[in-house]
């Protein structure tokens, strides 16, 4: 490994850390999200460029503070906020808390996270947001993994932002009764990181990665809220699946299904970590969608260690799963299973039961009923759906993984 | 901060307004809003308004007035009347928006009141 590139990707990830804890803190005191990150930006941009060379200073967060507070006072560039006041004094304020308490205790990020995933804000531009606010990622970069321009993505960053300002949208802790559901808004724009990345990159492969950032705000989650065990299943769940990750495709590119995947390229500290965090949240005994998808993760990436996949285990996972949260996808999910364990009849009739509307685009619908089609004999139900979900698949080389399937359904070897 | 609670009623629900089984009922549920958002001491302003079909719309189009009457004809929802209320946030508008009678047979729009310019 490149050691300049390991400090620079430390420097980054400690910038990247203290400047969102500062945004969150501000935000919260301006109840403002913009004006906290044009307080900070510049401060942050200086970081991210210096840290790698001059390594990360004692204190990083007090580091960003002083020289924002610095830029502000010269005033070059932020005219209009250098002559509010009451940002040159937020930013003392909060170098006199940082140095009278640890930045665990005034890490208001978690509140950063619920606003930014508050019903109020659009579900599209949630995401967006979090990755903007919290991660300090810029909106080109935001972009690319979206794929919109730099300008319209930056344009509904502004436009969230000043109506999280000017509507007035709270920064206190939601009340009791209102907070799972504010929590759940936070799992799914966090989720959506990483499979906004997975879409994009199924169609463009020169996309850049969300998922490393989606794992990473996961994590966050997990320490601000340590006592949720959605918020743990939720990390438990992308770092599983990010853990299989680049062995879904083959050294030439190709798509490489989960069954035929080199388990020598699985992530092994990964899973066990995940498996850890996964035990720590079953403790709570308060089950939860993320959890049980965590859960099933697991399971798959069992046979790392025992050389065998517990399908049993799986599909009862999944009828838990479907019996309380169901999804079209998990439900999709469930019928291959069944098919994996001989039980293609009810995968069938459970296909069957799924909304036609919902499913008419949806590709892995298509692929799963053309798998229990060929298990039950009918070949022509087999080739039809995969017809089917081949005009439906975006990415060239799921595609042409599609294509070979169908192929070999049309080969004496099918009838078997 | 002051938000505007703007109550919109589908064109069945209008109807209910004139419907003597249905009117007492109507007329039930917004008074018993009413007399608990001013009980709460948010109320800054306020007022229910005659129905759509006493509306005058008025365009100036080039120059030349065009007068209708009855609201935009491509409304599928009409304004039943507004409060400007003072809460501390968002979260609590919504909540008194949430309680209208309207939000489940038509909707409740809230948005913030513009401050005014700073005097200089």
């Amino acid at each position: 490994m490149n050691v300049a590139e390991d400090a620079a990707s430390t420097a980054a990830r400690v910038a990247r850390e203290a400047y969102g804890r500062l945004v969150a803190a501000l935000s919260v005191r301006f109840r403002d999200v913009a004006a906290a990150e044009d307080a900070l930006g510049d401060a942050f941009a200086e970081a991210l460029a210096r840290w790698p060379e001059t390594g990360v200073p004692a204190s990083p967060e007090a580091w960003l503070l002083t020289v924002a507070k610095n830029q502000l006072r010269q005033g070059a560039r932020h005219r209009t906020m250098a002559s509010n006041p009451r940002v040159l004094g937020a930013l003392e304020q909060a170098l006199v808390e940082l140095s009278e308490q640890p930045s665990e205790k005034g890490d208001l990020r978690l509140r950063l996270l619920l606003v930014c995933a508050h019903p109020a804000i659009d579900e599209t531009v949630r995401t967006p947001l979090m990755l903007q606010a919290v991660l300090g990622l810029d909106a080109a970069r935001i972009a690319r993994a979206f794929l919109v321009t730099p300008a319209a993505m930056s344009q509904r960053l502004v436009r969230a932002k000043q109506k999280i300002r000017d509507a007035g949208i709270p920064f206190d802790e939601p009340e009791p009764a209102k907070r799972p559901g504010r929590m759940a808004a936070v799992y799914e724009a966090i989720y959506a990181a990483f499979a906004v990345d997975h879409d994009a990159s199924e169609v463009e492969p020169g996309v850049e990665s969300l998922a490393e950032e989606a794992v990473y705000l996961a994590r966050v989650l997990t320490e601000l809220a340590p006592n949720d065990p959605e918020a743990l299943g939720l990390y438990a769940l992308l770092r599983l699946s990010h853990a299989r990750r680049s062995a879904g495709t083959a050294l030439d590119g190709t798509f490489v299904p989960l069954a035929e995947q080199d388990l020598a390229r699985w992530d092994r500290t990964a899973i066990l970590d995940a498996n850890a965090v996964l035990l720590r949240a079953a403790a709570f005994r308060v089950p939860g969608p993320f959890q049980l998808e965590a859960a099933i993760q697991s399971a798959h990436c069992q046979r790392l260690f025992s050389g065998h996949t517990p399908w049993k285990a799986i599909e009862f996972l999944y009828a838990t799963l479907n019996a309380t949260w169901p999804t079209v996808a998990s439900a999709v999910a469930h019928a291959a299973v069944l098919v994996e364990i001989d039980r293609e009849r009810e995968a069938l009739a459970l296909l069957a039961r799924v909304d036609a509307a919902r499913v008419a685009e949806y590709a892995p619908y298509w692929v799963v009923v053309s798998h229990a089609c060929r298990r039950s004999g009918d070949l022509a139900g087999a080739r039809d759906a995969m017809t089917k979900a081949i005009t439906l698949t975006r990415s060239p080389r799921l595609r042409n993984f599609l294509e070979a399937t169908a192929a070999e359904l049309c080969t004496p070897a099918a009838r078997r | 901060m002051e938000y505007m609670l703007i109550h919109l009623e589908t064109t069945k629900e209008v109807a209910r307004k004139d419907d003597p089984k249905e009117a007492p009922a109507y007329w039930g549920a917004w008074e018993a809003y009413v007399k608990e958002l001013y009980a709460s001491g948010t109320v800054k302003s306020g007022n229910a308004l005659q129905p759509p079909h006493t509306a005058t719309t008025l365009r100036i189009e080039g120059g030349k007035r065009h007068v209708q009457d009855g609201p935009h004809p491509d409304a599928k929802e009409h304004l039943a009347g507004y409060f400007i209320i003072d809460v501390p946030d968002l979260d609590i508008a919504l909540q008194w928006a949430a309680k209208a009678p309207c939000v489940s047979r038509g909707s409740v729009e809230v948005r913030p009141v513009l401050p005014p310019p700073p005097q200089s």
